[in-house]
């Protein structure tokens, strides 16, 4: 692996599979506490969060302390980033500190990858703009394979604001990778026709229902209200179009699987039933994340301390 | 009386279609005499062997941050990179601070050119008060003090009746409207070109017809008003084409093109790097090849730089907080020879013309862009085989920007002479 990990889109398929399989050793056993390992210990990991993310800071917190390393987490509010430091100083600042590695979350599509350019810090990326979030995309392959025997062949459908969506675009470049038949859905103003050549074996659909027969798996996508800079589909429609709901589930294949990075929209992008049925693996994503930030820090911070396990 | 005599060069004059080798003797501000053997006493001797001696270059499209952003650039730092980069006169853009809106600030640019540039420097006077878009500007006035031009560049004029009256006022002063081309609603904060690379980079994209439907307006306007209009750094192949159309329709209409918009297409941006982050972005590859066909059948009537010079810490930043603009004086007749002469689109004598005499028919220079006796006694003298190694670093421009550092041309400027004066050589 390279010095971080700033995408899924230059990341070899047997680098996704190294990881995705490491993953798997880290999952937790049903009534197992977890122990804290000592495969980083002595290292020092920041989180540098320049948007706000419950769910994917914690996740990375939590991936450091098992490993035994030293996790300090930075946000934005508070920090000098408020007091209208440049990025490029505040890296700079936090790279004297020499830390093994920076975990980024950014708002600006590439912060990583140009920071990248500028500091000998391995960076990975837990989110950049509209861009990517690889580990994101990493933990849903591990999700899907929890419940299929391999990714190749699968019919993934991928729903929602596509062109503002890292975490569609991650996804799109792992599982194409794989073989996999992506379709993605959306309004057409979410859903520039460029996607289609954006990675091998993907097609377009403005019609959910299109979209999910015959899926293995339903990825469902926030609708980012927050990077809309105008109404891109008429208000109050979004749901009655593109909001999955119990009755599409017929249309997939029988043991369909519904992801969603979260946090949900209950009754904007997905029905309440269809969040909390059967077919909702959207708790087992949250849990692999943590198993997934772990093989991901271990590979760059610890590349030959894998059998130490 | 300060006398230069240039020996042996290839002379080469779009007016006349001159294209020779001669000695051009120069005389103070004037060219004296054009001939073979000539001369002098008292002359200092330029032997140009081997080289092009050309009419000074001249861009019409510079941005040089004086008055109000003298740490981005000045007229004498701007000016000087000028000289390097082999033009003799330059057009200045009303962005300042304050905005180049009436006549004082006018003046204030001639002075300070006067006592520090290198180069001749032509103001271009606001459309618009402050460049919002609103009221005109004192257009007669700064015409008056100097302007060759009027623009509101980077703040394009938004609303059509306003530039209609703009149009029409210009008209009855011969003044020629520059347009930024560009539908501010449609760009809405874009970054780079939209297309496949802003889809794949998660980057907000300016769709071409930003820039299309603007061009169709103002051909439109200037066929109602019969203004002089000038469309800056034409980006898109479907611009040029409508450009190409008023032309053949007997419009006045005219359009300059960048050295980066003929040799970089956005599949050529170095991810995420704001040194290939410029207005109108670069486009797709298929835009660039319209723009150099469009080059080679004629419907180009110069190349200009929109040198925008930006301090690193503006453009150190995250792609979609840096500002928008590279600098451009001292590589465009290098990428200006590569893209178009080296590569058989284009004569030598042609390009020339888009350097020259282009500029100076719209900008209503009739003394420049052109070697002759009685003409002014500005020169460039390059050499079209020169093999050199563009360093950002050692630029005489204040700023940085430039997606061209560490390129290695095939052909530069060798020396620079203004107004009878050699003031700039390799």
């Amino acid at each position: 692996m390279p010095a971080g990990l700033l995408g899924i889109e230059g990341l070899e398929r047997s680098e996704i599979e190294a990881i995705l399989n490491r993953a798997k050793d880290f999952q937790p056993f049903e009534n197992h506490t977890f122990k804290r390992l000592d495969i980083l210990r002595g290292k020092m990991i920041v989180n540098l969060f320049y948007e706000s993310s419950t769910r994917t800071r914690t996740s990375f917190e939590i991936a450091a302390k098992r490993l035994g390393a030293d996790a300090v987490s930075i946000t934005a509010a508070g920090s000098s980033v408020s007091k209208g430091e440049s990025l490029v100083d505040t890296l700079n600042t936090l790279a004297a500190m020499r830390p093994d590695a920076i975990v980024m979350r950014h708002g600006a599509s590439g912060a990583p990858h140009f920071l990248a350019r500028h500091l000998p810090t391995p960076i990975i990326n837990a989110g950049d703009g509209t861009h990517e979030h690889p580990t994101q995309a990493l933990l849903d392959a591990r999700t899907i394979l929890d419940q299929r025997p391999s990714l190749e062949g699968l019919r993934v459908a991928i729903i929602g604001d596509i062109a503002h969506s890292r975490v569609a675009r991650s996804n799109i470049y792992l599982l194409s990778k794989f073989g996999v038949d992506i379709v993605l859905c959306g309004p057409a103003s979410l859903l520039p026709a460029e996607l289609a050549q954006i990675a091998p074996g993907v097609r377009l659909t403005y019609d959910i229902r299109e979209a999910i027969r015959d899926a293995d798996v339903i990825m469902m996508l926030r609708v980012q209200l927050e990077r809309q800079h105008e109404a891109a589909f008429p208000s109050g429609e979004y749901f009655q179009f593109y909001g999955l709901r119990l009755e599409h589930l017929d249309l997939a294949k029988p043991d369909v699987i519904v992801m969603h990075p979260g946090p949900i929209n209950r009754g904007r992008e997905i029905s309440s039933e269809v969040a909390d049925s059967q077919r909702s693996v959207i708790l087992n994503q949250v849990e692999n994340g943590v198993a997934v930030r772990m093989a991901v820090l271990e590979r760059i911070l610890s590349p030959h301390g894998q059998t130490s396990h | 009386m300060a006398k230069l005599l240039i020996k042996n060069g290839r002379i080469i004059d779009p007016a006349s279609q001159h294209d020779a080798v001669a000695d051009i003797l120069i005389k103070d501000s004037y060219i004296v005499r054009i001939g073979q053997n000539l001369h002098a006493i008292a002359a200092t001797l330029f032997d140009a062997t081997g080289l092009v001696v050309a009419p000074g270059f001249i861009d019409m499209h510079v941005h040089l941050r004086e008055p109000g952003f003298e740490h981005a650039e000045t007229i004498e730092s701007g000016s000087r990179a000028a000289a390097a980069g082999g033009f003799t006169s330059i057009c200045a853009m009303p962005n300042t601070q304050p905005v180049n809106d009436d006549a004082t600030v006018t003046r204030y640019m001639l002075e300070r050119a006067r006592r520090f540039a290198l180069t001749n420097v032509f103001p271009i006077g606001a459309i618009t008060k402050n460049s919002a878009g609103e009221e005109l500007a004192a257009i007669g006035s700064m015409k008056n003090a100097g302007a060759v031009a009027i623009s509101d560049d980077g703040r394009p004029v938004m609303n059509s009746r306003v530039m209609r009256r703009a149009m029409e006022f210009a008209r009855a002063f011969d003044l020629p409207v520059i347009d930024h081309c560009e539908d501010l609603n449609l760009s809405a904060d874009g970054d780079m070109h939209e297309g496949f690379e802003s889809v794949r980079l998660g980057l907000r994209g300016i769709p071409s017809s930003s820039e299309d439907v603007m061009v169709a307006r103002d051909i439109l306007l200037a066929e109602v008003t019969g203004a002089r209009f000038h469309a800056a750094h034409v980006s898109t192949g479907r611009s040029l084409e409508m450009i190409a159309a008023a032309k053949a329709r007997g419009l006045a209409v005219s359009c300059e093109v960048t050295p980066h918009h003929i040799s970089l297409a956005d599949s050529d941006i170095l991810p995420y790097d704001s040194n290939y982050k410029m207005r109108p972005p670069l486009r797709s590859a298929s835009d660039v090849a319209a723009l150099v066909a469009g080059v080679a059948a004629g419907s180009v009537d110069a190349v200009a730089t929109d040198h925008a010079p930006h301090p690193g810490s503006e453009k150190m930043q995250e792609f979609e907080k840096c500002p928008f603009g590279v600098i451009g004086l001292e590589t465009a007749l290098a990428v200006a020879l590569e893209r178009l002469v080296h590569s058989g689109k284009i004569s030598l004598l042609r390009l020339v013309e888009l350097f020259t005499l282009g500029p100076a028919r719209i900008l209503g220079l009739a003394s420049r862009g052109r070697l002759c006796p009685g003409a002014a006694s500005d020169v460039t003298i390059f050499d079209p085989e020169l093999v050199w190694t563009y360093d950002v670093n050692r630029s005489l421009s204040k700023s940085r920007n430039s997606p061209f550092h560490g390129k290695t041309f095939r052909g530069g400027p060798v020396a620079t002479v203004v107004n009878g004066a050699i003031v700039w050589r390799r």
